[in-house]
């Protein structure tokens, strides 16, 4: 497990290499990855019990994670490969031909860390349910997470899957939304607004947790923190953590325009230059 | 012709039901879901008698395919129950990516498929499943023929690792496969052995291939009539055997035409041994509502169908 230092310096670096990946291949999916990096270093840095070095499909006794929008593969990818599941070198894969680093994350290829494919919206939460529902017959005191992009959440299997969670009382799982407010077509609240999450869920018969600082690792830690306290107590946790699509690179933020769009080569020295070297590029 | 005789009319989701049941008992790792049809399903038994390993998911179809996935993981079997329709085309990203795509050890079990459903009509008559669920990468696709067939797939299915569609039906139909059978994922059943032409049949219209193999028996027309009850793996080898001798065939199925059985023949044929065929199948319609005898009249999957295609076939060898 790491200290803070170190995981605000594995922050900045993999964010240099969400850049890199992308830039290599012209393709993926900057905007969200930027924004969720506190986000997955705090959770395989700090919060959860895995094993990398023993990667085994059905996780027994160890904490899963589970990504619901796969597009942001690149943080995923490069936080899995900073765990030690896979060399760091294999960054250098990404999107290419034979590479078990997909555009979207998939098991297909044997790439460990991964447990399920995504990258069709809306399809996480169910997983993850499913994921909670095997170590509670198990009797694996294992915590499931997930994380969903808020434009996901306007998928409806999302809500099939929230009215199960809370009726049979799914509390070893903790999901997450990446609220940045930002989807392909534009703003969310242009494209389809997603009303008073906090009510919704709450609704539905969840514990809302609000982070309002998604890309302050302390406040991503201590929110970890809080949601654990709510665990075994017959409701599902759900965390609303607000994040800038973006984060760390001044002209990535404030904007939808790189949800889906590779920095040229130009973009990406000057995004670069607002990230120094930490642990050293792949 | 051999001879065929049975005891007893069954239909086949109570061969599904009670072989959920009898895997409750030996195999503890298998779980088992549905979407509000526990009793249509005939899974009463497993839910009574193992309601830990039960999960009434609701009307929810999407959502029961993505948390069978994620049972998976952890070591357990699951198996998906409700209707053919909302088994493939209502949730087929799901299966995809969650299911098919990842590789998990899912088995999705699909009632009332076909026109056999009767007077709920079209909307709930899914002639589509098979050619939905064979396309899709590595998915083992099953529609058995009789309670006892769909009993011993139901448990064969469990010992096999990997995505599986199993399909059956809501008709009490002919029960004559033996009850002690082994079930082999991918085997076709030799049900009769002939010279003249090759009939090719699953789930519902077996029983209507043997009707017809006696009475082309009685007018001296020599059939091989074979069951096929794994439409994906296709056994090719024994159907190439057979039509090596026949020369013709004819396929039928409670399903389109488009994308079923006879498809599955017609593209090893046409890469191997080019044969004339004859389609009993449903072209290219909806059903609609009616009893199920009436409707397989309407649709053109009666005994008297095979029939008129193995005359046809006959003629174009």
């Amino acid at each position: 497990m790491k200290n803070t230092a170190e995981l605000k310096s594995l922050c900045t670096q993999v964010r240099r290499d969400i850049l890199r990946m992308v830039h290599a291949v012209s393709s993926g999916h900057p905007g969200g990855s930027l924004g969720c990096v506190e986000y997955l270093v705090a959770l395989y840095g700090k919060v959860m019990q895995h094993d990398p070095a023993h990667f085994t499909m059905d996780g027994r006794n160890e904490d899963l994670f589970f990504l619901s929008n796969g597009h942001i593969s690149p943080v995923f990818y490069s936080v899995l490969a900073h765990s030690g599941y896979f060399p760091v070198s294999e960054l250098n894969t990404f999107r290419k031909l034979n590479t078990r680093l997909q555009g979207h994350p998939t098991t297909h290829d044997g790439l460990p860390g991964v447990r399920i494919a995504s990258g069709s919206l809306g399809q996480g939460m169910s997983v993850a349910i499913g994921a909670a529902l095997a170590k509670k017959l198990n009797h694996d005191a294992g915590i499931i997470y997930s994380l969903h992009g808020d434009g996901e959440l306007q998928e409806g299997q999302i809500w099939e899957a929230a009215m199960y969670a809370a009726a049979h009382k799914i509390d070893n799982y903790i999901a997450t939304v990446d609220y940045n407010g930002r989807q392909i077509d534009g703003d969310t609240d242009q494209v389809l607004p997603l009303g008073n999450l906090k009510a919704k869920f709450e609704a539905f018969g969840w514990t809302v947790l609000e982070n309002n600082a998604g890309n302050a690792l302390d406040h991503v830690i201590a929110s970890f923190e809080e949601a654990k306290k709510h665990l075994g107590k017959g409701k599902p946790v759900i965390v609303l953590m607000k994040t800038e699509m973006g984060a760390g690179v001044d002209f990535m933020m404030g904007t939808h325009k790189w949800h889906g769009s590779a920095p040229n080569d130009e973009q990406l020295q000057k995004a670069l230059s607002q990230l120094p070297v930490t642990l050293g590029d792949y | 012709m051999k001879k065929y005789t049975y005891t007893e009319k069954k239909d086949t989701r109570s061969g599904f039901g009670a072989g959920l049941s009898e895997l409750g008992k030996t195999t503890t790792e298998v779980v088992a879901l549905c979407a509000d049809l526990t009793g249509s399903l005939k899974m009463d038994a497993f839910q009574k008698d193992h309601p830990d390993r039960f999960f009434q998911i609701g009307i929810a179809e999407a959502n029961m395919m993505g948390i069978a996935a994620g049972l998976t993981i952890g070591g357990k079997i699951p198996f998906t129950g409700t209707f053919a329709n909302f088994s493939t085309g209502r949730v087929y990203d799901q299966i995809r990516q969650s299911i098919a795509y990842s590789g998990k050890n899912v088995k999705i079990c699909a009632s009332h498929a076909g026109l056999t459903l009767g007077e709920d009509g079209a909307t709930h008559q899914i002639l589509e499943d098979l050619g939905l669920m064979k396309m899709l990468p590595h998915m083992v696709v099953i529609n058995p023929c009789d309670y006892n067939q769909t009993k011993a797939a139901t448990i064969a299915i469990a010992k096999y690792y990997g995505p599986v569609y199993l399909r059956f039906g809501r008709p009490a139909v002919p029960n004559f496969t033996p009850a002690d059978q082994n079930f082999e994922i991918g085997k076709a059943v030799m049900l009769n052995e002939g010279a003249d032409v090759t009939i090719i049949a699953t789930g519902h219209l077996v029983w209507k291939a043997i009707e017809a193999g006696e009475k082309l028996a009685e007018k001296g027309i020599s059939a091989e009539i074979i069951n096929i009850h794994t439409i994906k793996p296709l056994d090719d080898a024994a159907i190439l055997k057979s039509l090596s001798k026949t020369k013709c065939v004819v396929t039928a199925e409670e399903h389109q035409m488009n994308g079923g059985l006879g498809d599955s023949v017609a593209q090893l044929l046409a890469r191997n041994l080019p044969c004339p065929q004859e389609y009993v199948a449903v072209n290219d319609s909806f059903g609609e509502s009616g009893t199920p005898d009436q409707l397989m009249t309407k649709y053109g999957l009666d005994t008297i169908d095979i029939l008129n295609a193995v005359e046809r076939v006959m003629k174009r060898k």
